[in-house]
């Protein structure tokens, strides 16, 4: 790491695992769970949050002095919501059916505590170019949960992957279907997608012991 | 009729938490116990029945397509829906700010309950998806937006209750050492979300009205009271909650 002091290479690093937003800080779990039944959906939506997060980290660490104290929420929310709507009218111009699959999703990334957290927690206190860095690290951390939910719900769930038939097709019953496989259609639903966080927090936890709680 | 349609199916059906996942990071974060839970559920049944209503006049008469039209005839091709989202949130945000103002003058002891939940609520993702779901759903008038407002908040807040009343129970299982805390919360309110998943006959199924009636009747018997609909149906959620609320007795 040439580039980055191993301090900043730390910020990037923490966030993937040891300090995950959605499963050790436990923010940002709204739009983790509503939207992870496709993996291409969970892609884009790591994606918005990158672009997000990373800029607007460093738009209020820029700020972080001027704003006064008493209303930094407020400020904090028009800076998101001005990011969030770039997103929204870029979807809706160069991807409109994903928009669509993620309707007022892309709205919520605005309340997405990931990034009022990270706002709070670092951007106000910290320069622009570690800010930055940890945006970027935060929003990775959430988009590999997000990417492995919706990689086992839609393989699960669907037997595809970005809607190409890995499994074959249930059908004309080839490949896998060949042999007796079904489908699991409950992965696509809702109450799964908790279920495989839930789980996706059991072997993480079991493979730290310094994470569990008491 | 039509508005305790939408009221049940905005508390059961498409209940904010179970089917949507709105309002998970509060929901996790300040369900530890009951007492709790219920300042926090409150606050948010008070602020989505005043945003959400809030929320649609500035749809209708601001941002959607030629919404413009009242302001005269050149405004009529005006489309200002890109700007929902910040208008949503500034009116969120300013209406928590007042609400908070104007409780702490009035009523100190409500303020004392509810004012450490307030500022949280500005950035709970149910209070804008609260809205955002009535613009995309494009909900006709004042008083199916307000409503719709009141059922999700009493969704959120039965779902809160719930989770806190398991929560403070579980800890005295034997739970895995890496599943405890967050691991079982978040299997639980799967569960939960797929006991609610039941409720998706209740509105759909069969006979528009047959199921309806049912269930009043049922609830007419169960009071003894011999009142309108509404009345009837307000008593079922009151009583539905002093059960939940005894079961917690007990439990304890």
């Amino acid at each position: 790491m040439g580039l980055l002091s191993k301090k900043d290479a730390a910020l990037i690093k923490d966030p993937l695992a040891d300090n995950n937003p959605i499963t050790i800080q436990v923010l940002g779990i709204c739009s983790a769970l509503a939207i992870t039944a496709e993996l291409e959906a969970a892609i884009v939506m790591s994606i918005s949050v990158l672009f997000v997060l990373g800029i607007g980290n460093v738009v209020i660490s820029l700020m972080r002095n001027i704003i006064p104290s008493k209303i930094r929420i407020i400020v904090q929310l028009i800076v998101v919501a001005a990011l969030v709507i770039i997103v929204d009218q870029v979807l809706k111009a160069f991807a409109y059916e994903l928009s669509k699959t993620l309707s007022v999703f892309v709205g919520l990334i605005i309340t997405n505590c990931i990034i009022m957290g990270r706002f709070e927690a670092f951007a106000l206190a910290n320069g622009p170019w570690r800010s930055f860095l940890d945006g970027i690290g935060n929003s990775l951390g959430y988009g590999v949960i997000l990417i492995i939910v919706a990689f086992f719900r839609e393989l699960l769930g669907a037997g595809t992957l970005l809607g190409f038939k890995v499994l074959g097709d249930p059908i004309e019953k080839t490949g896998a279907y060949k042999f007796g496989y079904e489908n699991n259609g409950f992965m696509l639903l809702a109450p799964m997608a908790l279920i495989v966080v839930g789980i996706i927090i059991w072997v993480q936890r079991s493979r730290n012991k310094a994470l569990i709680e008491d | 009729m039509e508005h305790i349609e939408l009221f049940f199916k905005s508390i059961f059906i498409d209940n904010m938490v179970f089917a949507t996942f709105l309002g998970m990071c509060s929901y996790l974060a300040v369900s530890k116990k009951v007492s709790t839970a219920v300042g926090l559920g409150a606050a948010v049944i008070f602020v989505l029945a005043i945003t959400v209503p809030l929320n649609w006049l500035l749809d209708q008469y601001l941002l959607q397509p030629g919404a413009l039209a009242w302001l005269g005839a050149e405004y009529a091709d005006y489309d200002l829906s890109f700007l929902s989202f910040i208008m949503f949130i500034a009116t969120i945000a300013t209406m928590v700010q007042l609400v908070e103002i104007v409780v702490e003058k009035f009523s100190p002891s409500l303020y004392n309950s509810l004012g450490i939940f307030l500022p949280l609520i500005a950035v709970n993702c149910a209070i804008l998806g609260g809205s955002l779901f009535m613009q995309s759903r494009e909900i006709p008038t004042l008083g199916l937006a307000t409503t719709y407002g009141i059922g999700s908040g009493i969704g959120w807040f039965l779902a809160i209750l719930a989770i806190a009343a398991i929560r403070e129970k579980i800890r005295y299982s034997n739970v895995p050492p890496a599943l405890r805390g967050l691991g079982i919360t978040f299997i639980i309110t799967g569960l939960m979300a797929i006991g609610f998943m039941s409720f998706g006959g209740m509105l759909t199924g069969g006979d528009e009205e047959a199921p309806k009636e049912e269930k009043t009747a049922s609830v007419n018997k169960h009071e003894g009271s011999k009142g309108n609909e509404n009345v009837a149906l307000s008593t079922a959620e009151t009583s539905e909650e002093k059960v939940i609320a005894n079961n917690i007795k007990v439990n304890e």
